[in-house]
């Protein structure tokens, strides 16, 4: 009995998993490395990473900080009525629930050309939607749950007595925060890094839509791939999976060190 | 410089930039999917719901993604009691695996599927040989669901197990119970709430999934197009509004299970 | 520091939490608060300190209005009821906290922490982490992180509530020293009354959100002024109907009146033991519990059950034996007020054992 679902675990877990890994790694040396090589280093491939990675770097910085900000006000603000910051809490999820094509959607929706706003911000020069701050803001949509219902649990758990006592020796709110509550918080803050990262490295959907999928423009890697499917070139797009698929294994490593860590605080 | 920085406007400040990113990140642009599918009257949101490529979408979605969400109750609760109760080689390491499909990019997800069932590979010909249609087909979007929903279920059935008191199964089969009669009345029931939830998890998530499925999909309509992939296909085609009031039908879809989700985890905190 | 209170109120939503409390403290005195659980008295703490802003009344430090002054200006230490120390930094860390803040220079933090780890017996103890510390030990790091930084007020919410029954009692000696030793103002909070007769100077008792009698320890115990400092303090039993008791028969119309009686108030004993006979009452031995340094006796009067104590040099008294029974005085009340009187029976007035 224990040995046969033993054995079934594994089956699932190698046709599921780890096949699927197997076959792109050998799809994207199917013609060698220089094959490989070739693939990353088109110049639409290329410019795709670094869009990726930027949408990366300004996401996760821009999350974080908001993210730490909205968990701290919705754990201790006082000025926030009990029912406007339950009303509020419930709010956060709601991107979880949301398609990201949606997503993508309503920034188009409120933002686009056609729009009132995205009329005005066309006007003064300042494009959003089919350029970089629309993807940076479809992604942030996308991302915004995760650094808030890492911090929220960790902030409720430790409870507002510390930053009291500090208060009561003198400190104020910029000392307190990275003297007593940054030390607690700051491993549910990695893990909450290390999940926007994935997640905005790996956002398709939302970022297809916002982004036009302007090659050489507004591509990301994942779009890119997209469309080298669409063009039946599945070896360069083989390439650019692999390299995506690499980081998101690195990160996956990253997790479970970052949660062993955050347990045993 | 201390006094500037304690200044009350910064209190001020702070507080109201929380709450413009706040509606504008998230609450504006809900509203405005909802403003936007009614903005050319009821009639026009009910022609536009009425279009059989849209509601036959719709349905296709909702079978599929129920298949995929049974599928994965079924082998997720598997999994988690085999990774929980069972000590044997490599178990850590397919814990660890459990997360992979979160991590991935969606889209490299579809592609690994594309790779691997697609006409050219091992699989896809042994299958084209037997007559079985997998990619492009609607067992391909069942596969692509199961793939990116995979560790809703282990992971809420896990802490579940973890948490089961052995004592309680010992009790049971002190009392002379056979083992399957256990594992319906003492074991079974305590890993519903996990199944139930992580299911409903992986329902919602399959709902909306895009990047894998829009891969894999053949995207005819109303035989392999998904809703997702159609509100794409509507905005891509300039028609904004259509994308808009299939949009609500499944975001008032997605709310509402988010819902129940959170009412169910109240009830089980109080209870 | 001198500090003074008007007319403080406090909700907290429907809840009227503090109502219209006011009072003054002289400087150096050490003062409970004391009350029933959920009474307010953790609020009223909470607005001297100024982690809680009051709806109404001003609160006075050294004559001048400190309201709109946040925590962190006030001078004031503050040590929790779970300690709240700071869990990732070291007991010298702890401590040095609050001097860190006011940017003292180093060698001055150092002799100052120091100083604190001796005087609160915690020497050798600086590199530990608070969660590898006893409670004991942790109450005593809070208290030294609160006192590092000089404040005038040291405001302590249920000091000794976390910490086992045994350690309490040495702690609170402990701590009464050391607050004498310092010189400081001092308020703590405290549900126990054996807690605040034994270390306060002076006792301010709470209820239900309002003051019900400020004094020291003797006087509120002596004279209760409200019906509830009566039954609050102390043991004591309660009669329906103060004139069935021989002696309390009050002027005015006697029905309605209640009387409190304390076992010290009360004398047991075999009829020629008492000077003036006529005043005692028949009573019937009901229970008796020995309390290691006296009996406990339970008596039956009149159908009313009295508590009091027994000495232990005194003829040992049996069960259901016969006995005389004198109430030397008792607190008395009614709808309109409330007095302590003596027997009237009796002619010379008898010490006071308590």
């Amino acid at each position: 009995m224990r040995r046969l679902w033993i054995g079934l675990t594994y089956i699932v877990f190698f046709l599921l998993i780890a096949a699927p890994l197997g076959k792109i790694i050998s799809n994207a040396f199917s013609q060698g490395l220089p094959g490989f090589r070739d693939a990353l280093t088109r110049p639409e491939a290329l410019h795709a990473l670094m869009m990726t990675a930027l949408v990366v770097v300004t996401v996760t910085v821009l999350n974080t900080v908001f993210g730490i900000m909205t968990a701290l006000y919705l754990v201790r603000a006082e000025w926030l009525s009990s029912r406007l910051k339950n009303l509020l809490n419930s709010i956060v999820d709601l991107p979880y629930a949301v398609s990201p094509v949606i997503g993508g959607l309503m920034i188009v929706l409120l933002l686009g050309p056609d729009s009132a706003l995205g009329a005005v911000f066309e006007h003064i020069g300042f494009n959003i939607v089919y350029a970089f701050p629309g993807m940076v803001i479809a992604t942030l949509f996308v991302t915004f749950p995760l650094m808030v219902r890492e911090v929220m649990p960790v902030l409720q758990e430790i409870g507002g007595q510390q930053e009291e006592a500090a208060s009561t020796l003198g400190a104020y709110g910029w000392k307190t925060f990275w003297k007593v509550t940054w030390p607690s918080i700051q491993w549910a803050v990695t893990y909450g890094v290390i999940l926007t990262v994935a997640r905005s490295l790996g956002e398709f959907g939302a970022v297809l839509v916002v982004s036009g999928n302007i090659m050489n423009k507004t591509q990301t890697a994942t779009t890119l791939v997209y469309q080298d499917v669409e063009n039946f070139n599945v070896t360069a797009a083989g390439g650019v999976a692999l390299v995506l698929a690499a980081f998101s294994v690195g990160l996956l490593l990253l997790m479970e060190w970052s949660k062993k860590r955050k347990e045993v605080r | 410089m201390n006094s500037l920085l304690r200044h009350k406007g910064w209190t001020w400040g702070f507080r109201t930039t929380i709450l413009l990113y706040f509606v504008v990140l998230i609450v504006l642009p809900i509203l405005g999917v909802y403003y936007n599918s009614f903005s050319l009257g009821f009639k026009n949101f009910v022609e536009s719901i009425s279009d059989p490529i849209a509601w036959k979408s719709v349905l296709l979605t909702l079978r599929l993604a129920l298949i995929a969400t049974i599928i994965n109750v079924a082998l997720g609760t598997m999994i988690a009691w085999v990774l929980v109760r069972y000590k044997f080689p490599g178990r850590s390491l397919l814990n660890s695996l459990v997360d992979l499909p979160f991590a991935l990019p969606t889209a490299v997800g579809g592609l690994m599927i594309l790779l691997l069932l697609g006409p050219g590979s091992l699989i896809g010909g042994a299958a084209e040989a037997l007559g079985l249609e997998i990619v492009f087909h609607q067992p391909a979007i069942v596969i692509a669901m199961v793939f990116v929903t995979f560790p809703f279920v282990i992971r809420a059935v896990q802490p579940l197990l973890e948490e089961l008191d052995p004592s309680e199964e010992e009790a049971a089969y002190t009392m002379g119970a056979a083992g399957s009669r256990v594992f319906r009345k003492v074991i079974l029931p305590s890993m519903a709430p996990g199944m139930i939830g992580g299911g409903m998890l992986a329902f919602s998530r399959a709902l909306a999934e895009f990047g894998a499925v829009v891969l894999v999909a053949g995207n005819i309509p109303g035989r392999t197009l998904v809703s997702s992939v159609f509100i794409y296909g509507e905005v891509e085609s300039d028609n904004p509004t259509g994308a808009a009031a299939v949009s609500i039908i499944l975001l008032t879809l997605s709310f509402l299970i988010l819902w129940l989700i959170n009412m169910a985890q109240m009830r089980g905190r109080r209870s | 520091m001198h500090v003074e209170v008007r007319g403080l109120n406090k909700h907290f939503g429907n809840f009227h939490a503090v109502k219209d409390v006011s009072f003054e403290i002289t400087k150096g005195h050490l003062i409970g608060l004391l009350g029933p659980s959920g009474g307010g008295k953790t609020s009223i703490l909470r607005m001297l300190a100024g982690l809680e802003t009051p709806d109404a009344g001003e609160i006075v430090f050294h004559g001048q209005v400190v309201n709109n002054l946040p925590p962190q200006e006030r001078g004031i230490g503050f040590v929790f009821q779970n300690y709240a120390l700071f869990k990732h930094m070291t007991v010298y860390d702890n401590i040095a906290f609050g001097l860190k803040v006011k940017k003292a220079n180093k060698s001055f933090i150092r002799d100052r922490v120091m100083e604190l780890v001796e005087l609160t017996g915690l020497k050798g103890f600086e590199k530990r982490y608070p969660q590898q510390l006893s409670g004991g030990q942790r109450q005593r790091v809070a208290f030294a992180r609160a006192l590092a930084p000089e404040p005038q007020l040291l405001l302590l919410d249920e000091p000794f509530a976390a910490i086992d029954a045994k350690i309490r009692q040495e702690l609170r000696s402990w701590l009464r020293e050391l607050i004498e030793r310092v010189g400081i103002t001092s308020i703590f909070v405290t549900h126990d009354q054996d807690e605040a007769i034994e270390v306060a100077d002076e006792i301010m008792i709470i209820n239900q959100g309002r003051l019900e009698q400020k004094g020291t320890p003797w006087d509120i115990y002596k004279e209760p002024k409200t019906t509830f400092v009566a039954t609050f303090i102390g043991e004591s039993t309660l009669i329906e109907n103060a004139a069935e008791l021989k002696g309390f028969k009050p002027a005015e119309d006697s029905r309605s009146t209640k009387a409190l009686i304390r076992p010290e108030y009360i004398e047991v004993g075999d009829r020629q033991e008492f000077k003036m006979a006529s005043a005692t009452e028949k009573g019937i031995v009901k229970h008796l519990q020995f309390r290691g340094s006296e009996w406990l006796v339970e008596v039956e009067v009149n159908g009313h059950k009295l508590v009091t104590y027994r000495s232990l040099e005194k003829e040992t008294l049996q069960v259901g034996q016969e006995i005389a029974v004198l109430v030397h005085r008792a607190y008395l009340f009614n709808d309109e007020r409330s007095w302590i009187q003596e027997n009237s029976l009796k002619e010379d007035p008898m010490p006071v054992y308590i």
